[in-house]
C-alpha cells in the first residue's frame, strides 16, 4: 500500500522498523496536498517547513535510538481552531484571519510530545457552527467523494483531508456532531469522547459545555493510537476529567464478548433516509454475525435535542464570542473611516435637530465595537450570537435556557437509564449522507436538523464514535454511529474495531483526478 | 435625629481585594504598582481558547472573612458570568456569583464608645466572590483622546460584601466601615489600602420621611460611587442627604418613580454627581459558568475554618476590658489600633504590672510618637519590654509622670534602659522619712498654707510643690501631696 493510504498504525511500523522516514512520510502527504487540496481545500494553511523540521527531527533522534512519543513522525491535520503557538489560529473567521497565539493549546503540546507531525490546519464552519463547513470565511472545502458534495461540518476539513489521503490523522472538534457527522460524510471514522476526557484549553470556544476535542482517522486502531495521544487530565481546565487513560492502542484489538447493543428506536423514524436506514441495519447484522446481541431501547427525550440544543448552544456562544470585540481580539474596522461616519451622522442629526434621534446616537467606542463585529462575523455565527444574547436576557432566561437545563438533564438520564440495559447504542450518524454544497446555506433549520442523532450526546456528555457502513446509491458515505455510558471510550473502540475487522467500507477510497 | 425631618437609610457594598498571590482564576501575580500588562497571561488576557482554574486560596480567606461576618456558608456554590461589554473587561464577561452566592445571611455588631449611637447590628445580605476588571486610563489632553487598558488588575479575586439598608447616619455607616475593615485587617484577609483600591465602597442611600399627606413615603436610592476613604463616604452620604431633601421639597418624587441613579463622589468639590444613566435597566444575562465546576464545602471544612479564626476585634475588646481593667474607651482605642498595638499593650500591661496605667501611656505617649513620627507600632523605638520598667517605676511611684515622660523621651532616641536614664537624670525614689521631713520643714515655714489647708483649700499646697521639688527634684508630687493634706491636719 502506497505511503498516504496506509494506517497510522502500519506507518508506525515502518518507521519504526526504518523501511520508511518521517521525511518521505511527511514529503508524501504535501505532495497529495499539493496535488489534491486545490479540488478539496480541505485545508486553510500546510505547514510545510515546520512539519519538514519535525519530521527530520524525529528521523534524527530515532536514528540515535531516542525513545520517542507514541505518534513518533506521523502527520497530524490540525482543525484550525486550535491554538498553536506561532501559527495562524482563525477558526475560519474574517475575525480571527490574523491571529497567532502565544500559547499551545494542551492538546497541541500533547501532539507534539507525542512527536507527531503537524502538517496543516483544517478548514471548519466559522467557530465551529454549522453541519456543512459552508459557512467558513476564509475557503471552501470540497467532499472527496463528489467535488459538488459538503464534506460536512464543522470539522469538515479535518474529515476531508482524510478521505483525501492528505493525512493518517486528524483532530476535530464537536459540539453537536462536528465530528461524527462529517466523518459520516466523508467515510471516515470519527469520534466525539466523554465530555472532560481532552482537555479544551487552547481550543477557541463555541458553547463550553458541550464543545470536546477528539480524534478522527481511517481505522477505529488509528483512532485509538490519536485519542491515547490527547486524552488525560489537565489542571488547566477544570473540566477535565481527573481518571488514569487507557491504553487504547493496545486494548482496541480485543474483541469484545457477549456485547449488548441497544437500538435507538427513535432514530429510526421520519426523516431518516432510506438508504443511511438500510444500511445500518446491515451494519447492526455484522455486529449480530459477530456475537452481539441486541435490543431496542428508547431515549424518549432525545426528540428536544434539537431545541435544547440550539438554546443552550448559541447561548453559550455569545457568551464566549464577546471577547472578539475589536478592543481586544479581533478584526478592528477602519477607525478613521468610522468615527468620519459618525460625524457625518452627528452632523445630519444636528442639522436637522432631531434630539431624540441624537440621543440614541452610538459613542465611538458603541460604534467601534458593533461595526467591527458586524464586519468580522459572517451570517450563522451572527444568527446565533443574537439567538444566544435573546435566550439569556432577563426576561427569556427562565422560558428558554433554564427550561432547556431542564431538558438537557432529562436527555442526560435516559441515556443513564438506557446504559443499564446495553452497552452501547447503535443507529446512523447523520439521517442523510452528504448532500450537494448550497442546497441547505438558505434554511438553517434544515441543515440544524443534520445534528439529529448526534447532538444528544454532547447534551449528556457521553462518547460516540461514526464509523463508515456503506455508500448511498450515488456513491457517498454512510457512518453508523455507536454511543457509549461516560468513559467507555475503550469500549467504543473495540466495538468499531471489531466492525472494521469483519467490513471493509473503510478501506475504500475517493477517486481524485 | 428627632429634629431631622427625614430619616437616611444606608446599605453599603465593600469590595475587598483579598490578600493572594496570585489572581482569581490563574496564577500572574496581584502585586500592586507594576508597569501595565507586566502581570498578565493567556488567561487574564481571555486569549481565545483560554480557560479559568479557581485559585483555592482565594475561596479559604472568602469563607475566613464569611465566617467572621456570621454568614451562611452553603454545602454548594457555583460560578456565574455577568456578561457586558467595556474595554477593560477583556473575556466581555466577568466571572462573579448571582443566585448561589458563597455565603449569605450574616450581621456585624456596630458601636460607638461615645454612645452618639445606639449599639446596631448591620445585617448583611451576602458576600460573594468575583474577579476584579482591568483598568482604563483615559488621556484625553491636547483633544488625543487616546485610552489605554491596563489589564493587570483583571482576575484579581475580590469578596463583595453588600449590607442590607440598615444604617441610619453617616456616623454609623463609617463605623460600619470602620468596624469591617478592622475584622478584614486582623484576619490578614485584605490589606484594605484604599488607596490601591483594594478596599472599594459603594453607598445606596435614600430618605425616610412623610409626605404631605403625613403617610410615609421613600426617596429614590441614589448609589454613590467612587469614594476612597471612610471621611469621603461620611460626607458624601451627609451631602446626599441634604441634596435628596432639597430635590424632595422640589419634585416630591417618590422611590419607583424615577429609576436608580448613579452619582460620583468629588472629593475635591465634596459634592455628588450625576454619572450619565442608561436609558434602560441593564440586563447582564447572567448564566452559569459552563468553564468551572461547581465548589462544595463540608460542614467539617465550615467548623475548621470557625476554628481557625483568630480573636475578632469585638471579642478582644471585651477581653482587654475584663483581663487589664480598662474603660471600654481604652479597649476601643487599642483594639481599633491593630493587632500589633494590641500585642504591644498587652506585653506592656502585663510587664509593667498596671493595665490602666499601661493603657495611658499607649494611647498617650505611644500613639503620639507615633504620629509624630509616622511610625508603625512594629517600627517604634521602645520595645514592649523595655516601656514596661519605666510604667512599673511610675506604678511604684519611684518617678513622677512629668519626670517619666523625661525619662521617656530620652529612651526613644538611645537604647538605653528606664533604670540606666533615671540613674543618669539623679532620679531616686525619695525615702519616705525624707520626704516626711521635708513636707514638715515646708509647712512649719508657710502658716499661711497649712491655715488654707485646715479651711479645705487643697489648691494652696501647690505652692508647696514647687518649693519641695527646688529641693529634691526626685520627690512624687502626688504622694508629697497627700502627705501635707495628711500633716497639716494634725497641725
Amino acid at each position: 500500500m502506497s505511503l498516504i493510504h496506509a494506517s497510522a498504525a502500519q506507518l508506525l511500523t515502518q518507521l519504526e522498523s526504518g523501511e520508511i522516514t518521517s521525511v518521505e512520510l511527511t514529503k508524501a502527504c504535501l505532495a497529495q496536498i499539493e496535488g489534491a487540496d486545490k479540488q478539496v481545500g480541505s485545508f486553510l494553511r500546510v505547514m510545510t517547513d515546520s512539519a519538514l523540521e519535525q519530521a527530520e527531527s524525529v528521523d534524527a533522534r530515532r536514528k540515535k535510538g531516542e525513545k520517542l512519543g507514541l505518534l513518533a513522525g506521523v502527520p497530524v491535520a490540525i482543525k484550525d481552531l486550535l491554538c498553536t503557538k506561532g501559527e495562524v489560529t482563525t477558526c475560519a473567521s474574517k475575525m480571527l484571519e490574523n491571529f497567532v497565539p502565544p500559547y499551545d493549546a494542551t492538546v497541541i503540546s500533547k501532539l507534539k510530545a507525542a512527536d507527531a507531525v503537524l502538517i496543516g490546519k483544517t478548514n471548519m464552519d466559522e467557530f465551529a457552527m454549522g453541519g456543512s463547513t459552508e459557512n467558513s470565511a476564509l475557503g471552501k472545502t470540497r467532499n472527496p467523494w463528489n467535488l459538488d458534495c459538503v464534506p460536512g461540518g464543522s470539522s469538515g476539513g479535518a474529515a476531508a483531508c482524510l478521505a483525501a489521503s492528505m493525512a493518517p490523522l486528524s483532530i476535530g472538534t464537536d459540539t453537536g456532531g462536528s465530528i461524527r457527522q462529517p466523518a459520516s460524510f466523508c467515510g471516515v471514522v470519527g469520534m466525539k469522547p466523554t465530555y472532560g476526557l481532552v482537555s479544551r484549553y487552547g481550543l477557541i470556544a463555541f458553547a463550553s459545555s458541550l464543545d470536546q476535542i477528539g480524534p478522527m482517522a481511517r481505522t477505529a486502531e488509528d483512532t485509538a493510537l490519536l485519542l491515547e495521544a490527547i486524552a488525560g487530565y489537565d489542571p488547566h481546565d477544570s473540566t477535565s476529567a481527573n481518571v488514569r487513560i487507557p491504553a487504547y492502542s493496545q486494548s482496541v484489538k480485543q474483541p469484545l464478548k457477549g456485547l449488548r447493543l441497544g437500538i435507538v428506536k427513535e432514530h429510526f423514524g421520519e426523516g431518516l433516509d432510506s438508504e443511511v436506514d438500510a444500511a445500518v441495519q446491515e451494519a447492526i447484522k455484522v455486529y449480530k454475525s459477530l456475537g452481539a446481541t441486541v435490543t431496542d431501547i428508547s431515549l424518549p427525550h432525545s426528540k428536544y435535542g434539537i431545541a435544547v440544543y440550539y438554546i443552550i448552544a448559541p447561548s453559550e456562544a455569545s457568551s464566549n464570542l464577546a471577547r472578539f470585540d475589536g478592543a481586544h481580539y479581533g478584526h478592528r474596522c477602519d477607525e478613521a473611516k468610522m468615527l468620519e461616519q459618525l460625524a457625518k451622522e452627528r452632523a445630519e442629526l444636528e442639522a436637522k435637530g432631531d434630539e431624540e434621534e441624537l440621543k440614541k446616537l452610538d459613542t465611538s467606542l458603541v460604534r467601534m465595537y458593533r461595526q467591527s463585529r458586524a464586519e468580522g462575523f459572517g451570517p450563522e455565527v451572527k444568527r446565533r450570537i443574537m439567538l444566544g444574547t435573546y435566550t439569556l436576557s432577563a426576561g427569556y432566561y427562565d422560558a428558554y435556557y433554564l427550561k432547556a437545563l431542564k431538558v438537557r438533564r432529562l436527555i442526560s438520564n435516559d441515556y443513564e437509564t438506557a446504559f443499564k440495559n446495553v452497552d452501547l447504542l447503535i443507529g446512523p450518524t447523520a439521517p442523510t449522507p452528504s448532500f450537494a454544497a448550497g442546497t441547505k446555506t438558505d434554511d438553517p433549520l434544515a441543515m440544524y436538523l443534520g445534528d439529529l442523532f448526534t447532538v444528544t450526546a454532547n447534551l449528556a456528555g457521553v462518547g460516540g464514535i461514526s464509523i463508515p457502513c456503506g455508500f448511498s446509491k450515488s456513491g457517498m458515505p454512510i457512518g453508523v454511529q455507536l454511543q457509549g455510558p461516560p468513559l467507555a471510550e475503550e469500549r467504543l473502540l473495540q466495538a468499531a474495531h471489531m466492525y472494521q475487522t469483519a467490513t471493509d467500507w473503510h478501506e475504500r477510497r475517493p477517486e481524485l483526478s | 435625629m428627632s429634629e431631622s425631618p427625614y430619616e437616611i437609610v444606608i446599605g453599603l457594598e465593600v469590595h475587598v481585594q483579598l490578600a493572594t498571590n496570585t489572581k482569581l482564576f490563574c496564577r500572574c501575580s496581584t502585586k500592586y504598582g507594576a508597569a501595565p500588562n507586566t502581570q498578565t497571561c493567556p488567561v487574564c488576557l481571555a486569549m481565545p481558547g483560554t480557560l479559568p482554574v479557581m485559585n483555592r486560596h482565594a475561596f479559604e480567606l472568602a469563607m475566613q472573612t464569611a465566617c467572621a461576618l456570621n454568614l451562611e456558608i452553603p454545602r454548594f456554590t457555583k460560578w456565574d458570568r455577568k456578561n457586558y461589554y467595556y474595554p477593560d473587561l477583556p473575556k466581555g464577561y466577568q466571572i462573579s456569583q448571582f443566585d448561589l452566592p458563597m455565603s449569605q445571611k450574616g450581621y456585624l455588631l456596630i458601636t460607638d464608645p461615645k454612645g452618639q449611637f445606639e449599639p446596631r447590628k448591620v445585617r448583611i445580605i451576602r458576600a460573594h466572590l468575583e474577579e476584579d476588571a482591568g483598568k482604563s486610563m483615559h488621556d484625553e489632553a491636547a483633544g488625543k483622546a487616546d485610552s489605554r487598558i491596563d489589564l493587570n488588575r483583571t482576575g484579581t479575586p475580590l469578596l463583595e460584601i453588600v449590607s442590607e439598608p440598615d444604617m441610619r447616619s453617616p456616623l454609623e455607616a463609617k463605623a460600619y466601615l470602620t468596624e469591617l475593615k478592622l475584622i478584614l485587617e486582623y484576619l490578614g484577609v485584605s490589606d484594605c489600602n484604599m488607596q490601591e483600591g483594594s478596599l472599594r465602597v459603594d453607598a445606596n442611600v435614600n430618605l425616610h420621611l412623610l409626605d404631605d399627606d403625613g403617610k410615609k413615603a421613600a426617596t429614590p436610592i441614589v448609589e454613590i460611587k467612587n469614594m476612597n476613604s471612610f471621611r469621603a463616604v461620611e460626607r458624601a452620604i451627609a451631602y446626599e442627604a441634604t441634596r435628596q431633601y432639597e430635590v424632595w421639597q422640589e419634585t416630591k418624587q417618590k422611590i419607583g418613580q424615577v429609576p436608580k441613579q448613579t452619582r460620583g463622589w468629588d472629593d475635591q468639590a465634596q459634592v455628588t454627581r450625576g454619572q450619565r444613566h442608561k436609558e434602560e435597566s441593564s440586563d447582564y444575562r447572567y448564566f452559569p459558568e459552563p468553564d468551572l465546576a461547581p465548589v462544595t464545602t463540608t460542614e467539617e471544612e465550615v467548623a475548621a475554618v470557625m476554628a481557625s479564626l483568630c480573636e475578632l476585634p469585638r471579642q478582644m475588646r471585651e477581653r482587654l476590658e475584663a483581663e487589664y481593667k480598662i474603660p471600654a474607651y481604652d479597649a476601643d482605642v487599642i483594639v481599633n489600633q491593630g493587632r500589633a498595638t494590641v500585642e504591644y499593650y498587652e506585653t506592656l500591661a502585663k510587664l509593667g504590672g498596671d493595665g490602666k496605667l499601661a493603657s495611658n501611656w499607649v494611647q498617650q505617649e505611644v500613639l503620639r510618637v507615633q504620629k509624630e513620627r509616622d511610625l508603625e507600632i512594629g517600627g517604634f523605638p521602645i520595645s514592649p519590654e523595655r516601656l514596661a520598667e519605666l510604667i512599673k517605676a511610675v506604678a511604684g511611684k519611684e518617678i513622677d509622670g512629668t519626670r517619666a515622660k523625661d525619662v521617656f523621651a530620652e529612651m526613644l532616641d538611645s537604647d538605653k534602659s528606664a533604670a540606666d536614664v533615671m540613674k543618669e537624670m539623679g532620679i531616686e525614689k525619695v525615702d519616705d522619712s525624707e520626704l516626711e521631713n521635708l513636707c514638715r520643714e515646708l509647712l512649719e515655714n508657710n502658716p499661711k498654707v497649712v491655715a488654707d489647708l485646715k479651711e479645705g483649700k487643697v489648691k494652696a499646697v501647690g505652692a508647696l510643690i514647687g518649693q519641695a521639688k527646688k529641693k529634691n527634684p526626685n520627690i512624687d508630687p502626688g504622694t508629697f501631696r497627700q502627705m501635707c493634706i495628711d500633716m497639716s491636719a494634725s497641725m
